[in-house]
């Protein structure tokens, strides 16, 4: 115990006088949320959208009103007839063009519905979901709220709808895609720094002195590791702090409950940049493992794409990545407010990868120069 | 029983032998020198004998346990200075005390005493704030030996301590040396410097990974049977030196100055001299007049060289003479 603490104080002074890394590990979350942020948020919000109203009624301008509220419609402009709807998105002035037919108001006073038309610029497959998709909530939060309506007035309040619930603020993609960058940037600086923390003993001629006294390689590994674990929870709060100021990223779950489970999370890729270092004869060489060990991070973990979409080999390369539970348990606490029964699967996984790279570390460092 | 018993102990790299059939014995308290060139071996032998390096063949019991079998309890009884500076530059230097304290799990209760004395006796205390980097060659080599010493190890290895340091750290170095043994602690030292070996109390010589000879450094000298005169030869130096290097009781000749080192084996070196060189009359002689004959005690160095002299001639392969340090 004695020799695993002076190993964690000594990395944890290292660390403190090494003022550039220190601020890498501030600054590189707080770049890439921004860039990852903002991007996603500006590109699919504020669509430039022209309206085609032939209705020209309370009820046609009511339902604009409403498309321009959710803040993914930029109504650029009113056109008079179809060439100009197709000559704006053709120009790109525009991505979206709505039309209301002429009787749209009276159809829905009849009660027989109406039909509005969505044209899409398709060239960009991230609009056209979400235009569509938006647009399509917003007819049907507007149907229910006519209906509601109806029936109360009816009388017949014993059915109740809450139209709320169909309203799915979610399809804002920056709000899934922070708390997955939570655990891509954990993954990436966690795994780089401790897979340099030994190739840097290595490098400097300190790990012979290291490797000469009566320290166990599980005291060393672990003492290494703890000090990072510190600096895996100041990125992961700057994220959220951030997340929310920013970009509204909502915790329906337990803050506690995440802090708690990320422990597991973190320490597993310190564990892994252990493993790495064992392979690494320099910090370069390190270095460029862990980016190797990246990309299939963002692919196959469920970040960039959906995990169930992919192919079954895909999905168990990816089931051995602990970004894959993480994004989960993440994504459920924040989003989905999950409780700690419903993330036991998750649990359990992350903590056995956990040991097998810990063991693994151990196993493959050996105290010896030849 | 030795502190330190190694039994043939070999090594290799690949193709090559770094270390060929070595064995020593160290007695407790005593000052083992390790003595050989760049790439003799010293290091990697060394490091067998502290467990983080494993013999190709041979063993070594080392404080009582064998250093293959059970490195990690050999480990926990030895100190070692590495060759290569070894401590930490972004911390200061009580921090790398402490490390090292904590490290060898020096007691809590002993600890903060232990730390005053060892930065007292080193000289260290004024500097426990100071980044190690900052340090000058001798102070960081002061502070190595605090570290490898911080938890009073009965055996201390020293690989090439004072490589790169001034004469005057050298001889304070020197000094906590025989202090430390004094007080009962047994130290392995490497070097090539020959001063330095005659201050040790045994030697074991290594060249190409061989052990050449081992013994106090008066027995290793005597054993060589060496006999040198300084003297002077006008002003043909290079054809005195050339007739008798061409002798085969001729060991060695060097140019000193105005005068010829001359070292034979076996025979008195200024009547060899004398005969080589005689008068006109002599056998093959020149006729240079050898004058001012100065007798010269062998050295640790002189009997160095002529010992690899005598490896060449035994394996036949003219290995080139060693330059003089
Ligand atoms: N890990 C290694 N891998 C390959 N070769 C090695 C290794 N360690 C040492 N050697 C080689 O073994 C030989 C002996 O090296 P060693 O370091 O023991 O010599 P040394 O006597 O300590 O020399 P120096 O005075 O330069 O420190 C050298 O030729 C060296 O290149
Ligand atoms: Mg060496």
């Amino acid at each position: 115990m004695s020799r695993l603490l002076a190993i964690a104080i000594k990395e944890m002074r290292q660390v403190r006088r090494d003022r550039m890394t220190l601020a890498m590990m501030i600054a590189i979350p707080l770049m890439q949320l921004l860039l990852f942020g903002y991007a996603i948020n500006t590109d699919v919000r504020h669509i430039p959208t022209v309206v085609l109203d032939h209705d020209r009624s309370a009820a046609s301008r009511d339902l604009v009103a409403r498309m321009r509220a959710t803040g993914f419609y930029d109504i650029v402009g009113a056109v008079r007839d179809y060439a100009e709807v197709t000559r704006a998105i053709r120009g790109g002035d525009a991505h979206v063009g709505l039309v209301i037919p002429p009787r749209f108001s009276a159809d829905i006073a009849r009660g027989v519905g109406s039909t509005a038309q969505i044209i899409v610029d398709g060239s960009d497959p991230l609009i056209v979901s979400n235009a569509l998709s938006t647009a399509v909530a917003i007819a049907e939060v507007r149907s229910t709220e006519l209906r509601v309506a109806r029936l109360g007035r009816a009388g017949r309040d014993a059915v109740r709808v809450d139209p709320d619930i169909l309203y799915n603020p979610e399809l804002r993609s920056a709000v899934f895609i922070v708390p997955g960058l939570i655990g891509v940037l954990l993954t990436m600086t966690m795994v780089m720094f401790t897979s340099m923390a030994i190739a840097r003993e290595r490098e400097r001629g300190t790990l012979e002195a290291l490797i000469v006294s009566p320290i166990r390689s599980v005291e060393l590994m672990v003492g290494k590791i703890v000090p990072y674990i510190v600096i895996g929870y100041v990125q992961m709060t700057v994220i959220l702090v951030v997340g929310a100021l920013v970009f509204d990223v909502p915790i329906r779950g337990s803050i506690t409950l995440l802090y708690l489970l990320s422990f597991i999370f973190i320490a597993a890729n310190l564990a892994l940049g252990l493993v790495f270092s064992t392979f690494s004869k320099t910090q370069q060489q390190a270095m460029q493992l862990t980016f190797f060990f990246l990309l299939p991070n963002i692919l196959l973990s469920g970040f960039m794409f959906p995990f169930d979409g992919m192919p079954r080999l895909a999905q168990w390369l990816g089931l051995a990545l602990p970004l894959t539970h993480f994004l989960r348990i993440v994504r459920g606490i924040t989003l989905a407010g999950a409780s700690t029964g419903e993330l036991i699967g998750q649990l359990v996984w992350l903590t056995s990868i956990l040991g097998a790279f810990i063991l693994l570390a151990s196993l493959r460092f050996r105290k010896k120069l030849g | 029983m030795p502190v330190i018993d190694a039994q043939h102990l070999s090594r290799r790299f690949g193709d090559l032998v770094a270390v060929r059939d070595v064995s020593m014995q160290v007695e407790h308290g005593e000052i083992f020198g390790v003595l050989g060139a760049n790439g003799a071996g010293k290091s990697t032998t060394l490091r067998m004998l502290v467990g983080i390096v494993t013999p190709t063949s041979g063993s070594a019991t080392v404080v009582g346990h064998d250093v293959v079998a059970d490195p990690e309890a050999v480990k926990r009884r030895i100190g070692y200075m590495t060759q290569r500076f070894s401590l930490y530059d972004d911390l200061t230097v009580f921090e790398n005390l402490e490390f090292y304290a904590g490290l060898y799990g020096v007691p809590r209760a002993r600890k903060r005493a232990r730390l005053a004395e060892v930065l007292e006796l080193r000289g260290l205390d004024p500097r426990r704030r100071q980044l190690t980097g900052t340090l000058s060659g001798g102070w960081k080599q002061r502070l190595a030996l605090a570290c490898a010493t911080i938890h009073e190890p009965p055996l201390l290895f020293l690989d090439e301590p004072t490589a790169g340091v001034d004469p005057v750290s050298r001889r304070s170095f020197w000094e906590s040396i025989h202090d430390l043994s004094a007080q009962g602690t047994t130290i392995v030292v490497t070097t090539h410097y020959m001063d330095e070996a005659e201050r040790c109390h045994r030697l074991a010589f290594i060249f190409r990974g061989s052990v050449l000879d081992t013994g106090t450094p008066q027995e290793v000298v005597d054993r060589r049977g060496l006999s040198i005169v300084e003297v002077h030869v006008g002003e043909r130096t290079h054809d005195a030196a050339r007739v008798l290097r061409a002798d085969p009781r001729v060991d060695e000749v060097a140019p000193f100055g105005p005068r010829l080192r001359v070292a034979t084996l076996d025979e008195d070196a200024e009547t060899v001299t004398r005969e080589v060189l005689g008068g006109v009359d002599g056998p093959g002689g020149l006729g240079i007049a050898v004058t001012d004959v100065r007798h010269v005690a062998p050295d640790v160095e002189d009997a160095f060289i002529a010992m690899v002299h005598e490896d060449a001639r035994l394996h036949d392969e003219g290995a080139p003479p060693e330059p003089r340090a």
